[in-house]
């Protein structure tokens, strides 16, 4: 069992790891807005379908 | 065929009058549209190609406004290099004239809207970069100043049924947004250390069972020291601050036995460490740590959000006025002006500061300051009020008063005192708990020196699991868990809860206060009746008043068009005598519509006294129709009750509340509110200080007083009372000192927070019998040594988990 003298400060390097990019995360802006990017993946920025009815139906006004 | 079935404004959802042709074709679909503005937004949002937006949104979209040009001119000063100092940024790294500024956008009911403005936005051109927070409603935007204007892009947003401002971030706004940060990170950091030192405290639980070796027990005791350390340290500090905050002013907080007991378990673990004996109590520490920050952290994002209507508020009064200076015009920003200037001020316009009128007639709405829901009439010397706005005709004003000389400011100032004011009433229950809390932390040193005493070796572990079992945990949890599910519970209804004590006081409301315009009323001037005097018909004699006010922005105008709608004639020569009324020509013939008074000069025709007198009784305001002749026809205009506010008032007083309706407007318009609604004890005419010394009466006489209201004028009021709500749909500032805001249309969600309130009350005195009674036991013995910490542990989570689980409860909805 003396590896868990290796395995665990490693984990420990990977805790710190973690911690530090959690800080930097908070610090560049990542937790300003908690709930508008929940919504903003299932909206479609372009569906190509329906911008090229629209397309058609412009060009026929 | 849909037209028909869907009674619903397709755009904002509001009902569609009859008659109405407003149609846009969305979807390939025809639908319905309320009024001309949702109709453009509509159309602006379909020529845009978003279309989707329609089927994204959760929420209906605010009811559209047709443009006013007054408002675009507004727009056109945010262009001014002196006006955009105070809050854009200018980017010089890259070529161009690229500048950045932040936004405050009015109408965001669903992240549709959002999806909605970026594109709409990021399509023009000249616009590098624009991002919306959905939590806080801003936009930040990128843009090139030799490509498009800034007024473009704000006049683009208000093409699709939105409202931009430029915000500025005051410094106690940063300071809101670091401390939100900081405690993210504090929060991240306990929860990340937590789940490593819970990982090993299984690791040391097992090892308890089946024998771990000492030298790995040991090591882990070690690691665990290390891993807690910074949680003790970094995410702690607030209890620590507050602990000892509290101690300097001799008080006892919730905040001193958890200190205490985290402190203690953490002393004692880092003892044993060091010895390489006894018991280690890491993994309580980092959790009670991790789950009071939790907590913490909801608390703080609601106070935030109320912090932050106040900022918009701010942001609405006008940035810019007109300055006339030798006969000609300069826009300059309002911070500018000088006592003694000159400013001219537009129909529709704010007035920038308080001043004097030297030149023209006109009509002011006041119902900012005073509530009053009826325009005032005002001409030279008359004094207006900075933030109320002009209504008929332009006006030159003289300011006489600036920045925080004026009356804006002072009630700004008034609701600064009501609100430091409230702790004192906040205190004394914390002052109660306080107690419990010192009697707790007294038996634990009396504990420890018994064991001292008789057995030295045993007096930490003893003292420990005396902590342990009787930590706060379950006092602790007690209320805050209900609250949190009551609030959820509410919040689902529509009615939002900003502060921590709001329903334990409205549980205890023996008086509830309600203000009359906007909060039992619709706050808007409707045509409530007709009273034809002559062969005329109904629509006839609405047709011709129709047609004499088109062109008017008068809010009896607004009413008179809005209900007559359809085929509307056209009056030539119009001729409009401010505060009293209009006359022209239609179809060759003269009309007159106005106030009794103005016909009976002009026309010297007496409308009948007792009809008048009967109108006036039920608090509407009378407007007559003329011709040279005879009357035609009278217009009672009045403000509509809300859907629900009888049914509200009837349960309220069933439920043995007294309620009590104080207003700012006139005495019959009150009284007909109140003979309606079915309130018997009202006020009229009350000026901010009328009821705020009404509210500080009935306090006085031991009355616990909540206050339902909106507007500036009710805000002292509002935080003077020991629980207010506030329409959130009125004035934003008021939302901003209360306590509750309703969200929700429904009045009736009032009564279902009392009930929330009441059930919530009930459940927290379970949750503290049980958390009592169960100390009550686990105290003595472990007191007397009976229980060894681990078994304290696991006391300790059970009860908590008991008391969550009856907060849980208050989810449900009761079934009826």
């Amino acid at each position: 069992m003396e590896i868990l003298y290796l395995l665990v400060p490693l984990a420990m390097l990977i805790v710190a790891l973690m911690v530090v990019v959690f800080f930097w995360a908070v610090r560049s802006g990542q937790f300003d807005d908690l709930e508008g990017p929940a919504h903003r993946i299932i909206m479609d920025d372009d569906r190509p379908d329906i911008s090229d009815e629209d397309k058609l139906d412009k060009d026929k006004k | 065929m849909l037209a028909k079935q869907d009674a619903e404004c397709f755009h904002c959802g509001l009902p569609v009058p009859a008659d109405t042709t407003y149609k846009v074709y969305i979807q390939k679909v025809k639908r319905p549209m309320c009024c001309p503005g949702c109709q453009a937004v509509a159309q602006a949002i379909v020529a845009g190609g978003m279309e989707d937006y329609y089927s994204y949104r959760t929420e209906n979209a605010e009811q559209g406004q047709e443009l006013v040009p007054e408002f675009l001119q507004q727009t056109l000063a945010y262009d001014l290099d002196a006006v955009q100092d105070s809050f854009v940024r200018h980017n010089e790294n890259e070529a161009g004239d690229i500048r950045e500024a932040d936004l405050i956008l009015e109408g965001i009911t669903c992240a549709a809207c959002i999806w909605l403005n970026e594109r709409h936005i990021a399509a023009l051109t000249g616009v590098k970069n624009i991002v919306v927070n959905y939590s806080t409603h801003r936009a930040r935007l990128e843009w090139d100043n030799e490509q498009i204007k800034l007024s473009k892009i704000l006049e683009a947003i208000s093409q699709i049924g939105y409202l931009a401002h430029p915000y500025d971030p005051t410094r106690q706004q940063q300071l809101f947004e670091d401390e939100r940060k900081q405690q993210i990170k504090r929060l991240g950091l306990a929860a990340v250390l937590g789940m490593q030192v819970m990982m090993i405290a299984v690791a040391l639980y097992l090892g308890d069972y089946f024998g771990m070796e000492a030298q790995y027990e040991k090591f882990f005791y070690w690691i665990s020291l290390g891993l807690t350390l910074p949680v003790m340290l970094y995410s702690a500090q607030p209890f620590f601050r507050t602990a000892i905050n509290d101690l300097k002013h001799g008080q006892a907080g919730m905040d001193v036995p958890v200190s205490i007991g985290i402190s203690v378990a953490f002393a004692g673990s880092v003892w044993s460490t060091f010895n390489g004996h006894g018991e280690v109590y890491y993994d309580s520490v980092v959790m009670f740590v991790f789950f009071l920050l939790t907590g913490r952290y909801f608390e703080l994002v609601a106070r935030k959000k109320s912090a932050e209507s106040a900022d918009a508020l701010i942001h609405s009064t006008p940035a810019v006025a007109m300055r006339v200076e030798n006969d000609k015009e300069k826009m300059l920003p309002v911070a500018e002006l000088k006592l003694g200037d000159i400013v001219r001020v537009k129909p529709g316009e704010i007035f920038p500061a308080d001043g004097i009128v030297i030149e023209g007639r006109s009509s002011v709405d006041e119902s900012l300051l005073t509530g009053e829901s009826l325009p005032v009439p005002i001409t030279v010397n008359g004094n207006v009020i900075g933030g109320s706005i002009n209504i008929d005709s332009p006006l030159l004003v003289k300011v006489e008063k600036l920045g925080q000389d004026t009356v804006l400011s002072g009630v700004l100032r008034l609701l600064e005192r009501a609100q430091t004011e409230k702790p004192t009433i906040t205190r004394l229950a914390d002052k109660t708990a306080g107690w419990f809390v010192l009697g707790v932390l007294v038996l634990a040193v009396g504990v420890a020196a018994y064991w001292w005493g008789h057995d030295g070796a045993a007096w930490l572990p003893v003292t420990i699991a005396v902590l342990v079992v009787t930590c706060p945990c379950a006092l602790s949890l007690a209320t805050p868990t209900a609250v949190t599910a009551a609030t959820s519970r509410l919040t689902s209804q529509g009615l939002l809860t900003t502060r921590g004590h709001a329903l334990e006081t409205l549980a205890k409301t023996t008086h509830f206060i309600f203000d009359k315009t906007g909060t039992l009323t619709h706050g808007q001037l409707d045509l409530q009746s007709v009273r034809c005097l002559s062969s005329a018909s109904r629509e006839r004699c609405l047709q011709w008043a129709a047609a004499l006010e088109r062109s008017s922005e008068h809010p009896v105008a607004k009413a008179i068009c809005h209900a007559a709608e359809t085929n509307v004639k056209s009056a030539e020569n119009i001729i409009n005598t401010p505060g009293a009324g209009l006359t022209g020509m239609i179809d060759g013939e003269q009309f007159w519509l106005g106030t009794p008074s103005y016909i009976q000069a002009n026309t010297h025709i007496t409308v009948s006294e007792d009809e008048l007198k009967r109108l006036r009784d039920e608090g509407h305001s009378v407007v007559a129709l003329a011709d040279s002749k005879r009357c035609h026809a009278l217009f009672a205009l009045g403000d509509r009750v809300r859907d629900g506010a009888t049914e509200l008032i009837t349960q309220l007083t069933l439920s043995g509340l007294q309620v009590v309706l104080l207003s700012g407007d006139h005495q019959q318009t009150v009284e007909a509110v109140a003979r309606q609604v079915g309130i018997e004890d009202w006020q009229a005419e009350c000026l901010p200080a009328d009821k705020l010394s009404a509210v500080k009466t009935l306090q006085a006489q031991g009355a616990v007083v909540a206050m339902v209201g909106d507007g500036i004028n009710d805000a002292p009021v509002l935080a003077a009372a020991q629980v207010s709500i506030a329409m959130a749909s009125g004035t934003q500032l008021a939302a901003a000192s209360a306590d509750m805001l309703l969200l929700s249309t429904d009045l009736l969600s009032i009564s279902t927070g009392r009930d929330v309130a009441k059930r919530m009350m009930w459940i927290i005195r379970q949750n503290i019998i049980w958390a009592i009674g169960y100390n009550v036991i686990a105290l003595p013995a472990a007191a007397l040594g009976f229980v060894a910490p681990w078994m304290a542990a696991i006391g300790m989570s059970a009860s908590s988990l008991i008391v969550v689980g009856n907060a849980l409860r208050l989810l449900r909805k009761p079934s009826k």
